[in-house]
């Protein structure tokens, strides 16, 4: 599906399909293209690209509401096979327990909301393995990830990276050209979210399972150990949030209405006010 | 929008039937093949659903990690729980002699066990791992007799499907599916470390299931019933855990 500016004049595509053909495409060279997307261009997410966005964001919110509550019971972390409040922490997290066996700073027990949270969190992974899994096999078919993600031809050096990052701090604006298509760093940050982290936190998730182990056992030998799981499993929450974090405030800077618009009703708007 | 085609019309209409007739199928092969948890219900039940069945498909006869005896826990965490009763005080001053297990339900041969009994049967020791939910660990060596022994000794009925397992403690039971009934590492434990287990790790008789989590392994216990159905037992929900907000199926 080519994705060509309408107005005649702008020939510069930035469309999914059509990379650049210059030999060394400069980032910057081409965001100032201020070409509006005629109403007749096909979509700026796919229908398939939007549903599962937000079901992952459901299934996102879910586990780490969840997963806050799981950690409350028991907020101290260890390497290695075993720990328990017999055994040093590697660190604590200096809140209230729900549990009255556990030794904090305070003097009272938070109430205990393990048990919902815990069906809600393996239920929510489901949710989200599932959604990922639809999502994989869409983007693998569709040509979505080698399209949209894969680094474009002629933007994978690192001045082009570095471009995005300069202009992203110096808040010039970039929107025409990111209203059609990912930016270097963009598809970078994403493929590592999809293809490395969020694989992570299931894996890492499912290493401190007693029947997966038991069935698979090296998943968790290769971590080092069920607590050394459990630790990656809270770090690599806090790297997606932070991606979360990341994310949601470029949007803002970007445009959040026609961003949202777009990840909504498939349809993007150049600019702010179109 | 685009207009609706037809084509994507037909599409729409020959996916939601695949759709519902693919979960109407699978609901059938669950149930066939013993893959729907007791607590199947309510907003967690596909979830919980998903998971048990999940574990099962991937290894119903696997193994729990077992460890070397040097990765023992030095000083294990005895995780507190109700004070015993009077009469476990004086079951304890009389060395649990008195101390019986009782099997019914669904087997040929009910009756009950002592402690002696039961060590005069097949024994077995593992290194292990408890796990607990709230994400706690430790290592034990646990010496107790399978579970499969005793189901054997009263012989249990081939349409069976769980055992239900009771302790002093009214309201700490639970159960489990015959698969980790018989399982060769599911056991009545009554040693630990080398030794008699310990009262406050559960002792005199506590069932160890370690391919699940620390609360399926009920501490103090006194009766098994073997059973094709949980919906005839208690509440239905085939434990306590459910009652208290906690899953059935504790393999994660």
């Amino acid at each position: 599906m080519p994705r060509i500016s309408q107005t005649g004049t702008q020939e510069l595509s930035v469309g999914p399909d059509h990379a650049p053909t210059r030999s060394r495409a400069c980032y910057a060279a081409r965001v100032s293209t201020t070409a509006p997307l005629a109403n007749s261009a096909p979509p700026r997410h796919a229908a398939v690209v939007r549903v599962t966005h937000w079901l992952t964001v459901i299934a996102f919110f879910a586990l780490l509401i969840t997963g806050m509550e799981i950690v409350i019971s028991h907020p101290r972390f260890y390497w290695g096979e075993v720990g328990n409040v017999m055994t040093q922490p590697a660190f604590t997290i200096p809140i209230p327990s729900s549990r009255g066996s556990v030794p904090t700073a305070y003097k009272f027990v938070m109430p205990d909301e393990n048990g919902w949270s815990r069906y809600l969190h393996f239920e929510a992974a489901w949710l989200l393995v599932l959604t990922g899994l639809v999502y994989a096999l869409y983007s693998l078919w569709s040509g979505h990830f080698r399209r949209d993600l894969a680094p474009a031809r002629g933007e994978r050096s690192w001045r082009d990276y570095r471009d995005v990052l300069r202009m992203t701090l110096r808040r010039e604006k970039t929107d025409a050209a990111e209203a059609q298509a990912y930016n270097p760093v963009q598809r970078a940050t994403y493929l590592a979210v999809i293809f490395g982290l969020i694989p992570f936190v299931i894996w890492t998730g499912l290493a401190m399972s007693p029947a997966f182990t038991a069935a698979m056992p090296w998943t968790v030998e290769a971590l080092g150990g069920r607590q050394t799981a459990r630790t990656l499993h809270f770090f690599v929450s806090w790297a997606l949030v932070l991606f979360v974090v990341v994310h949601v405030t470029m949007i803002s800077m970007a445009g959040f209405r026609s961003r949202m618009r777009a990840m909504v009703t498939g349809r993007a708007a150049a600019r702010e006010d179109a | 929008m685009k207009p609706l085609t037809r084509r994507k019309f037909m599409t729409a209409g020959i996916a939601a039937t695949a759709g519902v007739a693919g979960v109407a199928i699978a609901d059938r092969l669950a149930r066939r093949y013993g893959l729907l948890p007791p607590d199947d219900g309510g907003i967690y039940g596909p979830g919980e659903t998903l998971t048990y069945a999940a574990q099962r498909i991937l290894g119903r006869h696997s193994l729990a990690r077992e460890f070397p005896r040097s990765m023992i826990s030095a000083s294990p965490f005895l995780n507190p729980v109700a004070p015993p009763t009077d009469a476990f005080k004086r079951s304890q001053a009389n060395g649990f002699a008195d101390w019986r297990l009782a099997v019914d339900g669904m087997v040929a041969h009910p009756g009950s066990f002592s402690l002696a009994d039961l060590k005069s049967m097949a024994t077995r020791n593992q290194i292990t791992e408890v796990a607990c939910e709230e994400g706690w660990s430790y290592i034990a060596e646990w010496i107790g007799t399978p579970l499969s022994e005793v189901l054997r000794e009263v012989g249990v009925h081939p349409r069976a499907r769980y055992v239900a397992y009771f302790s002093i403690d009214h309201d700490w039971w639970d159960s489990m599916d015959m698969g980790d009934a018989l399982h060769s590492q599911t056991l009545l434990t009554w040693g630990m470390n080398d030794g008699d287990l310990p009262v406050g790790f559960g002792g005199p008789l506590r069932m160890r299931v370690p391919r699940q989590l620390g609360y399926k392994n009920v501490k103090y216990i006194t009766r098994l019933t073997v059973t094709d159905s949980m919906k005839g037992i208690r509440d239905g929900l085939g434990s306590a855990a459910p009652a208290g907000g906690y899953s059935w199926y504790a393999g994660i």
